[in-house]
Order: structure tokens, then C-alpha cells, then sequence
């Protein structure tokens, strides 16, 4: 039997959570380098993974197949195709980022008894979320899918609600309050979007036999396995409920500003760059490859919900008064655009969209972590507090300005290459909805701009004259972020390498092909 | 005599005992309604014990009258240490239980 | 030699990456670094220029691919150059004006602590720039247009603790960014229609398809062009984006970045000579801001500012000459390399004069300067002689045949540029000459330094102690030679590329070229030409060199009032989209809060408030929760025996 690389991949940040969250209460200081190392090795581990994974090979690689519970046939299948393996990657990158990011953020405060714990116990959920998304991009069953889907919601829980952010404008107690309803709001939203998709997966079960992706895209397939279009439908609305929520997609966003305003900055990036993908990847791999006509039956609804989001995220963040919330609204468009990229069902439509699930991460993971190094120095998440920055500390302005225009998708930073990807695939199967989504480009810069304007430049503010430049840690958090934009802005191509055989195989499953050029169908005639 | 009559006579205690603690707040009383109800049964099981020819009745009996002792030293113990606590055997001082 | 291409590109991109990652230990060294870099593109240009000349007019396009970009499915994004003689041309315009706006700049910002930094930002302009005049397709061109358009907000921004610097900035990104979505559609429905974004396919396949397909790309493609130049309805950013050091304002928003949409236009010839009506468009446009920016040039008293108005104006006369198909092409971009030099040349001469004078940037407190700063006055005064088309000078040869061209585009239509082109002449030659007297003649109306804390105007470049009265003086060698060989190139670019028609024939294998027939002969159009300039100069003299000019502009006609503030343009965009975005965006952040979330709220209130009722039952006392259990099985022993009986 070969090396069980995908679960050791898995388990390793899970057993180092438990590692970290048994270290005693005074080795803080170990806890966080326990942590750290541990989420390094799971890096080299994804590394081998993406190395060991071949993009013209099967479908399904490094798979692993153990029987579980043999009596309702739910099997532990693991196996990874190029999609998975890129957001394998993303996670497995991110992860340290965030764990240093967030170094100090657990830190316990002076009024609270020696005995407290929470810096092992930050750092511990932060591998745990880690070890289920990676478990959920690899699970093949849909019923273990489902259960590290839901599964993660537990430690995102306790990161939300039990670990704040410090700068607060109301008082302990209403930081509390607020931050219990986010994280209440959170555990709610997506259980019940989980709930709805637990009936699902009974339902495939009952109709379908199995649990195995494999198996039963391969009867669909060959057409052993036939479904009624209402069934299937109903089947389909039900998986895609959760990844609605999950995403966010409009209405089922409102969750996510309050978790991301609430959340420190890694929390908040730890949301929407790592376990919010879990949604829109699980759209491509599930509600795709399962259920191809209903995909298809949905795809104008779905469609438009994408261009509200993408507007209405737009101009809700450039409403936005608060910071973190500015960047939450952001996202949402952002994932209005995944979301497009998806359904608009052509080759460059779903490359993109996978290419904007990385490196959306990657640049939503610079701007919120430079923004969390901001906010902690001033202690304030309000943009009015800010001014003048750039005079004082000329770095972190330029890292957030970096940070900032990958979110507007300036060309030459990573962004750029997959919204485009995702504007072609949508402008040439709904030309209407690409020129739609288009001005999004235009409501980007305004509020990616108008933060910045408002934060860094102008006079200096008596606040922020004393404020210090980024330290080497946050240097090192940052500098790599900002590296990688550019790296995959400028050459893109091994990502597009991983990830165009699986798309091609997604394309196979919706039985669609791209449209062809006008010029070609003419000559065609 | 005919053995049904027996069943009469249980239910007509079953329901005294009912009564009693439903509408009883001393404690004690509801405590001998309490067992007023398990005796009640105890002449149900025991006639139909009769009634059907085998002992099976006649031997739940016995498990009966076991736990009912055995709820007797619980449920006394609770009474006294909630009348020493409290001063009172009114079930209706104790009402903690609400959410 | 195809090779060099990349080199062109890269060095001044490895310029920007050193200064602005080096840090403050290059802080001494930064500038010779970013000049050296910028001259060695120059040089590259040069060498590349002497090969494309030792081969055949038709063969002189240079290829270099380097890899392969974004390969999806069916899209193929390239890293790959082609140089031709139009890219030839901007190539070196761009690295010579941008290597002596470098050497200007040592001197111009030699007392700002972030000069490094300045010179990261124009090396990084450089990169972008070439990148988007030596592309091979629309979207590496893409590329280098938000490159430029990013270089461009970080330099009008460079002064950033001046919130009407950062303002302008933005407000420069942003209203380019509705013309970047033109260009991005364009693309799309290329790639729609042909397959491919490349130059060389989707041009020669321009026949191919339905001529509404290509009005559509055509009318995309002139957003771009609107957004980047400046032309009518995106041309609100230009004058604020004097915000900016005045060698930015030269480089970028003169000399180059604001002519990039006229060479898209170019580029993409046969896209518009295949759609008359996007043609249409495009002249229209093009005449349109002629006379726009002409009109606001008038009335501003801010130096800077009258300048931009005027690039606007020049611009629209080349948008105009490249909306005429291929009678204007060669001509278009003969007066966007002369315009290059002139207009840079003036833009140094204004940075020069605020140098002296304590960076003051309203004209009314110039006068009697041309004695104390004798090589700027020369300079500036070839620069303007130029710029009006005095015969003889570079802008006679280049503004005179786009009027030429005018005329012939035939008809009704021939008649109505005519007359808009020869109008803007004397619109320009009265500004222009209202400039000149301002600041070179008449009394002295010199003020004492404000207090920089006070004005925004101020560029905070120079020391300035408040009160003080300005000593003005010539700017050092390193600003005034940079100002005297644009000046050659602005007295003598025209005539040399004229004679022979050298320009045209070097442009025709990219562009094409049919001779334009007037319906009037061409001497007397230049008759008229002269004459009518003549009237603009007469009629500035008579306002402002016979009279004295006061200090505090007057109050002025409603017409005067609208110009100064650019037509009313930008308060029609104040009211309309800003204040009118602001009530949407708060309208929607309340909606998200009462009624999205309000779904979402209510739902959890709801059932919260149902399960507060359902809790009072849990009232705690034992008999309630006893009577709850006889009832229960009461009610469960019926149901079995009734299920029973039925």
C-alpha cells in the first residue's frame, strides 16, 4: 500500500492542534511555535502534494479508499484533482501567515489569572479549521464531505466569538455582545444551510446508492443511473443552499461582515480566504458533477444573484465606515465573481473562477492583514480615526496600497489574471452579465481608493504620529504575500497548468463547450 | 368473586392517588399519593396475575414493592432535607426547576 | 535584435523595482539610478531604431515572445512585443522626453526628501509605458494602459499629505477606470468575435464580420481612448491632475500617457475603417474636446492648469485627425510627437517660472519675468510660438495638415471640422498668447509667499518661508537644458519630418495613407490658418499686453465663470454621480441593514419570542409538569384504543 500522503496531510495539522493546546499555560511562547512548525510542515506536505500530483494524469489522483461505516456504504475516499490540489496550496500557505499575523492576538490580557489559556487554545483551532478544510478539498464521499464540512464550523465558532478583536469601539461588554452575535450569527447561518444539505445527501443516497462521487458520476455518466429532473433539482438546490451560504452569496451574505468585523484580522482572513472557498469549490466539484442539468436549469438565477452580489458587495463596501467590514463587503463581490465564473460554464469562465478562489486568498490575505496590523496600532477599526499614515509608517502604507490594488485587480498582480478569465468566460456565454460585472471593476477602485486615500494620505493625525512602521514579523508575513501577487500576476502558468485538466473534466460533466468565435462559426456555415 | 372487580378497585385508587398529587402541595401527602398509585398497580398486576393463571403478575409485584421502598428512602431524604433547608414541605416553594 | 525589445521594457522596470525596494540607503543615489536606466531604454530605442532602418519599409516589424501569459482553454494571453514604425515612434518619444524629464527632475526635486521614491514611480511610468506602445495584443496593451494608469495615480498623488493632491489622484484612477472597462469590453467581444485579442489576426480579420460588431468594439475602443486622453466625457481628471510635481505633468499628462489612446486609435485603424459610424464617433469626440479644452485653457489663471486645458485641446485635435481613417492617421501622430516636444518643453518652462517664484501657480502674479529668467522665457517663448502654429515651427506643419485633412474628409462634415479645427487655432493662439503676457511681460504683480499650511496649491518641494517676496531667478543647468533641446525639437521637428513627407512615408506601411483632396487649395487654407492665428494673438494683446492685468481675477461673464470652472463639468459630476452615488450607497447600507438582515433578524426574533411563550409553561412546579404526564398518557391511550376501535 503507497504512502497515505492526503491524510497525513490532514492529520498533521490536527494532531499538532492537539499538541499545541496541551502545552501548559505559562509555555505560551512554545504553544506558538509548536503551532507555527507544525503548520510549516503541513506547507511541505501540500508541497509534495502538489509536486507528486501529475495535471494530464487520471482525474482522481493520490486516492485513498477505506470502508467506514459499511452498513449505509459511506466510505473514507480521499483523492485530489488540480482544483483541490490548488486550494490544498492556498490553505497549507496561508495558514502560517496567519498563525504569525496573529502572534500577539491571543496574547492574555494583564486582568486575567495566570491559569487562563487562550493563546494555546487561538492557535490550536487555527490548525484544526486547517486540518477539516483540507480534509473537506479532499474527501471524495460526499457523506465525509459533509461531515468535515460541517465539522469546521466548530473551531471557526470558538475563533469568532472567543477571541475578538481588541479594538473595539464599545466597551468589554458590548465588544462581548457583538462578538457572541457574530459568532452565533455565523454558527447558525452555515448550520442551517448544512441542515438543508443533510437532507440532500440522504436523498442522494436514496436515489443514488451510494455515497461515492466516483461511482455516481460514472453511472450519470453512462446512464445507469437516470434521475427525474424534479428530483434531481431538488437535490441540487439543496447542496447548493450550503454552498450559497457558505460563499456568501447575496442575500445569504449578512454573516460575513459581522464575523469579519468581529474576528481579529487572521480570523477574518482565516474566513473568507481558506474556509468561505470551501463554498464555491464545493460548487464546481459537487452541484456540477452530480447534478449537470440542474446546474444548468439554475444556471440564470444563479447568474443574476452573482452580478447583485458583485454590484451590491461593491457599493456596500464603499458605504462601509469600518475598515474590516469595507474588506468583508469586498469580498463579497469578489465572490459574486467566483461565483459567475462557475456558472457561466466555458473554459475560461471556471479557470477563472478557479484561479480567483487563490488568488483572491492570497490578496484578501495582504490588504486584511496589513489592515489588522494598522487597526491594532491605533486600536481602532473606524476609517475616520485614520489619516496621513503614509508620513509615518511609508511601508505598511505601501504594503496596503500593494494590498489594495490587487483587490481592485490591477494587471501585473495576480487578481487581475482571473477576473479577466472570469469577464471573458461570462462575456462569451452571457455577454450581457460580462459587461454587467465589468463595472465592478470601476466600484473596486472606488472603494478600494477612497480607503486608501482616507487612511493613508492628507495631514498626519495626532493619533498616528507616533505610530511605528511594520516590524520584521510583519514584514515577513507581508513581504511573501506581496511576492506571490506578483508572481502570479506576471506568470500564472503553473497554476493554469494544475488547473486546466480539471476543468476540462468539469466541462465533460455539464456536457458543455465553449462558444465559438463568431468568425469561425461563420466560416464554419 | 369475580376477579375484575379488583381492577375496579385499583383504577378507582390509581385516580385517588392521581388526584392527590396533582392537587396536594404537602410534600408528604403527595409522597403517599405517590404510593398510593404504585399499590394501585400492585393490585392490578396481582389480579391479573389470577385473572391469567400464571405468576408473572405476582412476581412484578414484588419488583414494585422493592422500588418502592427504595423510593421511599430517596424521596423521605429529599423531603427532609428540603423541609430542613427551607422550612417547608410545600412542593411549591421548590420550583427551581423553570428555565 | 528582436531580442532588445524586452530589454526596453525591463530596464526601467528594474529601475522602479531597485528604487522602490531599495530603501532609504539609495536615497543619495536613487536619481543618477533611475536616469541611467531611462537613458539606457533611450539608447536600446536607438539601437533598435538604426536596425528597423537598415531593412525594407514593409519588412521593418520586430517580433519578440517571450512566453505564454494566461494559456486557458482556447485563450491565449501572450507575453510577446512587436515593434513597428508606430511603436518605433513612440518608443522614442517616450524614453527621450522621459530621460530629459529625468535630468529635469534631479534638479526639480532636489529638495524633497522622497526624490528616490519620485524616480521609482517615472522609471515604473517608463516600464508601463513601453510595455503598452510595444505590445502585440490588446491585453498585454491592457496592461501597460492600468500600468501607466496606476504610475500616473501615484505621481499626481506624490504630494499625498495634500488632500487635493490625493483627491486628484483618485478622481485621475477612477475616471480612468470607466475607460479601462471600454477597453476590457473591447477585448471581450474580440475574443468573442475572432478568437483572439492579437494585433495581427483581429486586424486583418476586420471584414469578416457584421460592420455592427465592429462599430461596437470601435465605440469600446474610444471609451478607453476618452478615459486615458482626456477627451470629452472623461476629461475631468486632466486639469485636476496638475496636481502633481510639473515634470509629471510634462512626461505624463503632456508628452505621453494622455496620447496613448491616440495611439490606440491608430492601432486599431482598420477596426474603425471598418465602422464609419464609430469613425464618426471618434471625430466627433475629437471636435468636441478641441474646442472644450480650448475654451477652459481661456479662462484659467493657474498656469498648470491653462496648459491642460490646452493638452486637452491638442489631443482632441489628434483624436479628430485618427477619427478620419487613414488620410489622418500619419498626421495624427505627427502632431503627437511635435505636441510632445512643445508641450513638454512648456510644461518645464511653467515648472521653471514656479520654481522661481516660490511656487506660485496663478499667472496674475507673474508679469515682467522674461529679464530675470532669460533661458526659460527663450525656451518657453519657441515653445509657444510652436504650439500656435507660427509658420515655419514644428505645430505650423503638423496642426496645419490635420486642419488640411479636415477639410478633405468630405461633405457637409469636411466643412464643420474645417471650420472647428481653424477656430481652435485662433482659440489657441489667443490663450496661449494670454499665457505668454501674463507671465513674460507687463509689470511685475508679484505676491509674498503664502503660508504653505494655509493653501493648498503650494508644492511643497521647495522651502517657503511665508511672507517672503519671490527673487526670481533661472533654475539650474540640470532643469534648463533639458527645457533648450525640446525646444530645438520644437522648432525644428516639424519641418524635418515634413520635408519629402519623410514622417508619412515612414508611417504608411503601419497606418496607410491616402493624400487628402480639400475642397479648397491648400495654400489658402494655411492663408486662412495664419490669418486667423494672427486675429487669436491681436485680440490677446489688446486684453491683456495694452492694459494693465489685475491681481484678483475680475468676476467675469457667466460664460468666463462656467470655463474656470471647466465648463460646469465637474459640478454636473459633483451632483450627479457623486452626491448621487453617496445617497445610493447609504440607502443600500441601510437596506442591507433593516431589510436583508432584517430577514434574517426577524427570522431569529420570531422564533425566539415563540419559544419565550412555549417557556412559560416550564413554570417549575412539579404538579404542573405531573399533569402535563397524565395527560400525556391519557391522551396516548385513547389514540391507542381508537386506533384500536377503528
Amino acid at each position: 500500500m503507497s504512502f497515505p500522503l492526503l491524510t497525513v496531510t490532514a492529520v498533521l495539522p490536527a494532531a499538532g492542534a492537539i499538541l499545541t493546546a496541551a502545552v501548559p499555560a505559562a509555555r505560551r511562547t512554545a504553544a506558538k511555535w509548536l503551532a507555527l512548525a507544525f503548520s510549516l510542515a503541513t506547507l511541505v506536505l501540500a508541497a509534495l502534494v502538489v509536486v507528486r500530483f501529475e495535471p494530464g494524469g487520471d482525474r482522481y489522483q493520490l486516492t485513498e479508499s477505506h470502508a467506514w461505516i459499511p452498513d449505509f456504504g459511506v466510505r473514507y475516499e480521499l483523492g485530489v484533482d488540480g482544483i483541490a490540489v490548488a486550494l490544498i496550496a492556498l490553505t497549507a500557505l496561508l495558514i502560517p501567515f496567519i498563525i504569525l499575523a496573529g502572534w500577539h492576538d491571543a496574547d492574555p490580557l494583564e486582568t486575567k489569572s495566570s491559569r487562563w489559556r487562550p493563546t494555546q487554545g487561538f492557535f490550536a483551532l487555527i490548525l484544526m479549521v486547517e486540518a477539516m478544510v483540507i480534509l473537506s478539498f479532499e474527501a471524495t464521499d460526499v457523506f465525509l464531505f459533509y461531515i468535515f464540512f460541517e465539522a469546521m464550523l466548530i473551531p471557526m465558532y470558538f475563533l469568532i466569538g472567543g477571541f475578538g478583536d481588541r479594538a473595539h469601539a464599545g466597551t468589554d461588554g458590548a465588544a462581548a455582545t457583538q462578538r457572541s452575535y457574530a459568532a452565533v450569527k455565523f454558527l447558525l447561518y452555515n448550520l442551517a444551510g448544512g441542515l438543508i444539505m443533510l437532507a440532500a445527501v440522504v436523498g442522494l443516497y436514496v436515489v443514488a446508492g451510494s455515497f461515492s462521487l466516483a461511482e455516481i458520476a460514472e453511472a450519470r455518466a453512462s446512464g445507469e443511473l437516470e434521475m427525474a429532473a424534479n428530483t434531481e433539482r431538488l437535490l441540487f438546490l439543496g447542496f447548493f443552499f450550503a454552498f450559497a451560504v457558505k460563499a456568501p452569496l447575496w442575500p445569504l451574505h449578512t454573516w460575513l461582515p459581522n464575523a469579519m468585523g468581529e474576528a481579529t484580522a487572521p480570523v477574518a482572513v482565516l474566513i473568507t480566504a481558506v474556509v468561505d472557498k470551501v463554498g464555491t469549490f464545493a460548487m464546481l466539484r459537487f452541484c456540477l458533477q452530480l447534478f449537470p442539468e440542474a446546474s444548468k436549469w439554475a444556471t440564470p438565477v444563479i447568474i443574476v444573484l452573482a452580478l447583485v452580489s458583485i454590484v451590491y458587495g461593491a457599493l456596500l463596501a464603499v458605504g462601509q465606515r469600518d475598515i474590516k467590514r469595507l474588506i468583508a463587503y469586498a469580498s463579497i463581490s469578489h465572490f459574486g465573481f467566483i461565483v459567475l465564473g462557475i456558472f457561466a460554464m466555458t473554459s475560461q469562465g471556471q479557470s477563472g473562477a478557479t484561479l480567483y478562489m487563490v488568488n483572491h486568498g492570497i490578496s484578501t490575505a495582504a490588504l486584511m492583514l496589513v489592515a489588522g496590523f494598522l487597526i491594532t496600532r491605533r486600536g481602532s477599526r473606524l476609517i475616520a480615526d485614520y489619516g496621513g499614515v503614509q508620513k509615518v509608517a511609508p511601508v505598511l502604507a505601501g504594503t496596503f496600497l500593494v494590498g489594495s490594488l490587487a483587490t481592485l485587480s490591477l494587471p501585473g498582480l495576480a487578481p487581475f489574471v482571473s477576473e479577466f478569465l472570469v469577464l471573458v468566460g461570462a462575456f462569451a456565454a452571457y455577454p450581457v452579465a460580462g459587461v454587467i460585472a465589468t463595472l465592478g471593476i470601476v466600484l473596486a477602485a472606488l472603494y478600494t481608493l477612497v480607503l486608501y486615500q482616507r487612511t493613508m494620505t492628507g495631514p498626519v493625525k495626532a493619533e498616528v504620529r507616533t505610530m511605528p512602521d511594520l516590524k520584521a514579523r510583519e514584514l515577513v508575513v507581508v513581504a511573501p504575500l506581496i511576492a506571490l501577487l506578483l508572481l502570479l500576476g506576471v506568470f500564472p502558468k503553473p497554476l493554469t497548468d494544475i488547473v486546466n485538466p480539471a476543468v476540462q473534466h468539469t466541462m465533460n460533466d455539464v456536457r458543455k463547450t465553449d462558444p465559438t468565435p463568431e468568425i469561425e462559426a461563420e466560416a464554419a456555415k | 368473586m369475580n376477579p375484575v372487580n379488583y381492577l375496579y378497585l385499583a383504577a378507582l385508587l390509581f385516580t385517588i392517588g392521581a388526584a392527590g398529587v396533582l392537587i396536594r402541595r404537602n410534600a408528604i401527602v403527595v409522597f403517599m399519593c405517590v404510593e398510593l398509585m404504585l399499590n394501585a398497580c400492585n393490585l392490578a398486576f396481582v389480579a391479573f396475575s389470577r385473572m391469567h393463571g400464571n405468576l408473572d403478575g405476582q412476581i412484578i409485584a414484588f419488583f414494585t414493592m422493592v422500588v418502592a421502598a427504595a423510593e421511599v428512602v430517596v424521596g423521605l431524604a429529599i423531603i427532609v432535607s428540603l423541609f430542613r433547608t427551607r422550612h417547608s414541605a410545600s412542593v411549591d416553594d421548590a420550583s427551581l426547576m423553570k428555565l | 535584435m528582436e531580442n532588445l525589445i524586452a530589454l526596453l521594457v525591463a530596464a526601467p522596470l528594474l529601475g522602479a523595482a531597485v528604487l522602490l525596494c531599495g530603501g532609504r540607503r539609495l536615497d543619495r543615489v536613487g536619481h543618477w539610478i533611475g536616469t541611467a536606466l531611462a537613458a539606457a531604454s533611450f539608447v536600446v530605442g536607438v539601437v533598435l531604431f538604426g536596425a528597423m532602418l537598415g531593412y525594407d519599409a514593409e519588412a521593418r516589424t520586430m517580433r519578440q515572445h517571450l512566453y505564454s501569459w494566461i494559456p486557458v482553454e482556447g485563450f491565449q494571453g501572450d507575453i510577446a512585443f512587436q515593434l513597428d514604425q508606430l511603436s518605433m515612434t513612440f518608443v522614442l518619444l517616450i524614453t527621450g522626453v522621459g530621460t530629459l524629464i529625468h535630468i529635469y527632475s534631479i534638479g526639480y526635486m532636489e529638495h524633497d526628501e522622497r526624490r528616490r521614491r519620485f524616480f521609482g514611480y517615472l522609471n515604473l511610468f517608463l516600464a508601463a509605458m513601453l510595455l503598452l506602445v510595444v505590445a502585440d495584443n490588446y491585453l498585454l496593451l491592457y496592461f501597460g494602459w492600468e500600468g501607466v494608469g496606476l504610475a500616473s495615480y501615484l505621481l499626481i498623488g506624490f504630494w499625498q499629505h495634500k488632500p487635493s493632491a490625493a483627491t486628484a489622484a483618485k478622481k485621475a484612477f477612477i475616471v480612468n477606470r470607466v475607460g479601462d472597462m471600454g477597453l476590457s469590453i473591447a477585448i471581450m467581444l474580440m475574443f468573442t468575435t475572432f478568437g483572439t485579442f492579437a494585433f495581427g489576426p483581429v486586424l486583418e480579420a476586420t471584414g469578416e464580420t457584421s460592420e455592427g460588431k465592429m462599430t461596437a468594439i470601435g465605440l469600446m475602443l474610444l471609451l478607453a481612448a476618452c478615459g486615458k486622453s482626456a477627451q470629452v466625457p472623461l476629461q475631468s481628471w486632466l486639469g485636476d491632475a496638475m496636481e502633481g510635481p510639473t515634470p509629471v505633468s510634462a512626461l505624463i499628462h503632456a508628452a505621453t500617457m494622455v496620447t496613448a489612446g491616440v495611439y490606440l486609435i491608430t492601432r486599431s485603424g482598420a477596426i474603425f475603417n471598418a465602422a464609419p459610424d464609430a469613425q464618426t464617433a471618434v471625430v466627433a469626440v475629437g471636435a468636441v474636446t478641441l474646442l472644450f479644452g480650448a475654451i477652459v485653457g481661456c479662462a484659467k489663471d493657474d498656469i498648470k492648469k491653462a496648459l491642460a486645458g490646452s493638452t486637452m485641446s491638442q489631443i482632441g485635435y489628434m483624436i479628430l485627425a485618427a477619427g478620419l481613417g487613414p488620410i489622418g492617421y500619419a498626421f495624427a501622430i505627427m502632431h503627437l510627437v511635435t505636441h510632445g516636444f512643445f508641450k513638454a518643453g512648456l510644461f518645464l518652462g511653467a515648472g521653471s517660472v514656479m520654481h522661481g517664484m516660490n511656487d506660485e501657480v496663478d499667472m496674475r502674479k507673474y508679469g515682467g519675468l522674461r529679464k530675470y529668467m532669460p533661458v526659460t522665457f527663450v525656451t518657453f517663448g519657441l515653445g509657444y510660438l510652436a504650439i500656435i502654429g507660427f509658420p515655419g515651427l514644428s505645430g505650423f506643419f503638423s496642426k496645419d495638415k490635420i486642419i488640411e485633412a479636415a477639410f478633405a474628409s468630405g461633405g457637409a462634415q469636411g466643412w464643420i471640422l474645417g471650420t472647428v479645427t481653424l477656430l481652435g487655432a485662433g482659440i489657441t493662439a489667443y490663450y496661449m498668447t494670454r499665457v505668454m503676457i501674463l507671465t513674460f511681460f507687463g509689470e511685475k504683480r508679484w505676491q509674498p509667499a503664502p503660508d504653505p499650511d494655509k493653501t493648498a496649491s503650494v508644492e511643497p518641494g521647495i522651502e517657503v518661508h511665508p511672507g517672503e517676496m519671490p527673487h526670481p531667478h533661472e533654475s539650474p543647468r540640470s532643469m534648463t537644458i533639458p527645457m533648450i533641446v525640446l525646444a530645438f525639437g520644437s522648432v525644428f521637428a516639424g519641418g524635418f519630418f515634413s520635408i519629402g513627407d519623410r514622417f508619412v512615408n515612414w508611417l504608411e506601411p503601419v497606418t496607410q495613407f491616402d493624400h487628402p483632396h480639400p475642397p479648397i487649395s491648400v495654400p489658402v487654407i494655411t492663408g486662412m490658418t495664419v490669418a486667423v492665428l494672427l486675429a487669436g494673438v491681436a485680440i490677446a494683446y489688446l486684453q491683456y499686453g495694452r492694459k494693465p492685468v489685475p491681481v484678483v481675477a475680475p468676476r467675469g461673464s457667466f460664460v468666463t465663470r462656467a470655463a474656470r470652472r471647466d465648463l460646469l463639468q465637474d459640478d454636473f459630476n459633483h451632483v450627479v454621480l457623486v452626491r448621487g452615488g453617496e445617497h445610493l450607497t447609504r440607502s443600500l447600507v441601510y437596506v442591507d441593514h433593516t431589510l436583508v438582515d432584517g430577514v434574517v433578524n426577524g427570522t431569529a426574533a420570531t422564533v425566539g419570542g415563540l419559544s419565550g411563550r412555549l417557556r412559560k409553561l416550564q413554570n417549575g412546579y412539579a404538579r404542573t409538569y405531573a399533569v402535563s404526564m397524565f395527560g400525556g398518557t391519557a391522551i396516548l391511550i385513547a389514540a391507542t384504543l381508537l386506533m384500536r376501535a377503528v
